[in-house]
């Protein structure tokens, strides 16, 4: 794998000039990189992962979804037109019980529940929808939350 | 043959938009960053979108009545009435026309007699003068200046006016020069209308995009009602450009009046972008507050570089616009914009398109990203830099 990706991957937060050190590249090849992965569709976007459980307004839910494929395109063009939706954090297409997995945001349960009946299971197609709404989130993106992190008392020097 | 011997006088004499002309320039370069386009760079967000393809999906193919969707023209009320102070009755008091352009045609073409007179403020868009002369009225225009931040003062219509003015045409916000009124400046200009007997045109559809302080529409204003065509549309606030959909408000006898050449040369407007507009008027306020958010801190970087560059710019309280003075420079606003197309590839649009009183001024559109905006700084300045030396 691209030895880019996988500093990115590790989760730190570093700048393009700091990787650039780590890689042994100059800062301009970092670009450049990032650029390619961007081009590629590798590099979708940034965002940063933050823990809003404090936040007033940030009501998390996960739908499953089933619809029916279609010829010709199978479930891609109803799985495209859910996903355009700005509530819709991500959407999966799964093996199993139901098709596809949504999951929403938005500032109130009632917005949740409107956009579910309103515009979801209105769509042709959407056959059925099960709504679960996130109560707590433990673990984030690969960042543990609300978890102590024990003091590090490492001896300074160690034979 | 020579064809063009048909052309009626009129349209023979009506000048091509100045804007169009640049833009030809422009379209052939490879590379531009423009800041010319009147338009939002947001598509239009999503669920307003997916509302008119399910109703394409129901089958809502079929003309729509005169005046448009009843259903859009009720919610078109309830948002004037709430925004806009001034309430409207959605059966014979709203127009659902085809952009507001449309609206600002069907109402010159059915309040002007040959000859009337119609006021209205520059520099303005393109289209305000042409339609007037399309109408057979005679335009008079009324200058604004940048010592008011290109505010309409009463004293400037006064200085203006002559006997035999019938109409006012507003247009505030203002493109190109993102000028705008105090609720003080709009009773003075109220008080004017009343004083001259003038029906005013009022055309507030950048009204959303107002970053500081309040938007006043002149149809709130005691005794204004019965002489204001309220226009408003979808185009700015809900990146609804190329959807065509705007509407009037008024008067039923100004109405019904509109609503008869409408009715002959549009029939109505399109049903999709009706259903479209009825979904955004319904659910699209979050969308709506989110872009002007990010045109608030775009004009803000934006104004801010402008001036720190040498180019004198007023803060605009509203619409997507900055207008700098390039009069600095010591060159026309035609040779700055064209030497700055061709050294550094930004497109911007000289003032003097929009009228007299844009001359020595250029508009910047900062409807673009943030990234488009700070590479289009950084090449403004070094172009005038370059001039310095």
């Amino acid at each position: 794998m691209n030895p880019v990706i996988k500093l990115l991957l590790e989760g730190g937060s570093l700048s393009t000039a700091q990787m650039a050190q780590v890689l042994n590249l100059t800062e301009a090849d970092v670009n450049r990189e990032l650029e390619q992965l961007k081009k590629d569709g590798i590099l979708l976007g940034w965002r940063p992962v933050l823990n809003l459980a404090d936040e007033a307004g940030a009501v998390r839910a996960v739908i499953e979804v089933r619809i029916t494929p279609e010829r010709g395109g199978g479930f891609n063009r109803l799985a495209e037109r859910i996903s355009r939706f700005d509530e819709v954090e991500s959407c999966y297409l799964m093996s199993g019980g139901y098709d596809l997995l949504v999951f929403v945001s938005g500032s109130t349960l009632q917005k949740v529940a409107a956009f579910v009946s309103e515009k979801l299971s209105s769509i042709e197609g959407v056959l059925s929808t099960a709504t679960h709404f996130l109560l707590r989130s433990y673990k984030e993106q690969g960042f543990l939350l609300d978890v102590k992190t024990e003091e590090n008392d490492r001896l300074k020097v160690a034979p | 043959m020579d064809t063009s011997r048909f052309i009626a006088k009129h349209v023979i004499n009506l000048p091509k938009s100045g804007i169009r002309d640049f833009f030809e320039v422009v379209a052939k370069m490879k590379d531009v960053i423009s800041l010319g386009i009147g338009e939002p760079d947001f598509d239009t967000p999503w669920h307003i979108r997916e509302a008119a393809i399910y109703a394409l999906e129901k089958g809502k193919t079929h003309y729509t009545s005169n005046l448009g969707l009843i259903e859009l023209r009720r919610e078109i009320s309830k948002y004037v009435e709430k925004n806009f102070h001034a309430s409207y009755n959605p059966e014979n008091e709203i127009l659902v026309t085809v952009g507001v352009s449309e609206a600002i045609d069907i109402a010159t073409r059915a309040l002007i007699n040959p000859g009337d007179k119609v006021m209205f403020h520059q520099p303005c868009y393109v289209s305000y003068h042409p339609s007037i002369t399309l109408a057979h009225g005679e335009a008079v225009p009324v200058p604004t200046y940048a010592k008011d931040n290109f505010a309409l003062t009463a004293e400037a219509l006064r200085a203006a006016w002559q006997p035999g003015c019938k109409l006012l045409m507003l247009n505030l916000p203002c493109n190109p020069t993102g000028g705008t009124c105090s609720r003080a400046q709009i009773e003075a200009i109220a008080k004017f209308a009343i004083e001259k007997d003038l029906l005013v045109l009022s055309d507030e559809i950048y009204s959303e995009l107002t970053f500081e302080g309040e938007h006043v529409s002149i149809a709130s204003i005691p005794g204004m009602k019965e002489r204001t065509i309220f226009l408003h549309g979808f185009s700015k606030a809900f990146a609804m450009t190329g959807w065509r959909i705007g509407y009037a408000c008024g008067p039923a006898p100004l109405i019904e009046a509109m609503m008869k050449v409408h009715q002959y040369s549009m029939m109505c407007a399109s049903i999709i972008s009706q259903e479209g507009a009825v979904e955004a008027l319904q659910r699209g306020e979050d969308g709506m507050k989110a872009m002007r958010e990010q045109y608030h801190r775009r004009r803000d970087y934006i104004v801010r570089r402008l001036n720190e560059i040498g180019l004198k710019c007023h803060m605009p309280r509203g619409s997507f616009y900055a207008f700098p003075d390039v009069s600095v420079t010591g060159m026309s606003e035609k040779d700055f914009a064209v030497g700055l197309l061709q050294a550094e590839r930004v497109a911007i649009v000289p003032g003097s398109a929009f009228g007299p009183n844009g001359t020595g001024f250029c508009r910047a559109c900062f409807a673009t990203s943030y990234e488009q905006l700070i590479e289009a700084s950084t090449r403004i300045e070094r172009y005038v830099q370059s001039l310095r030396t």
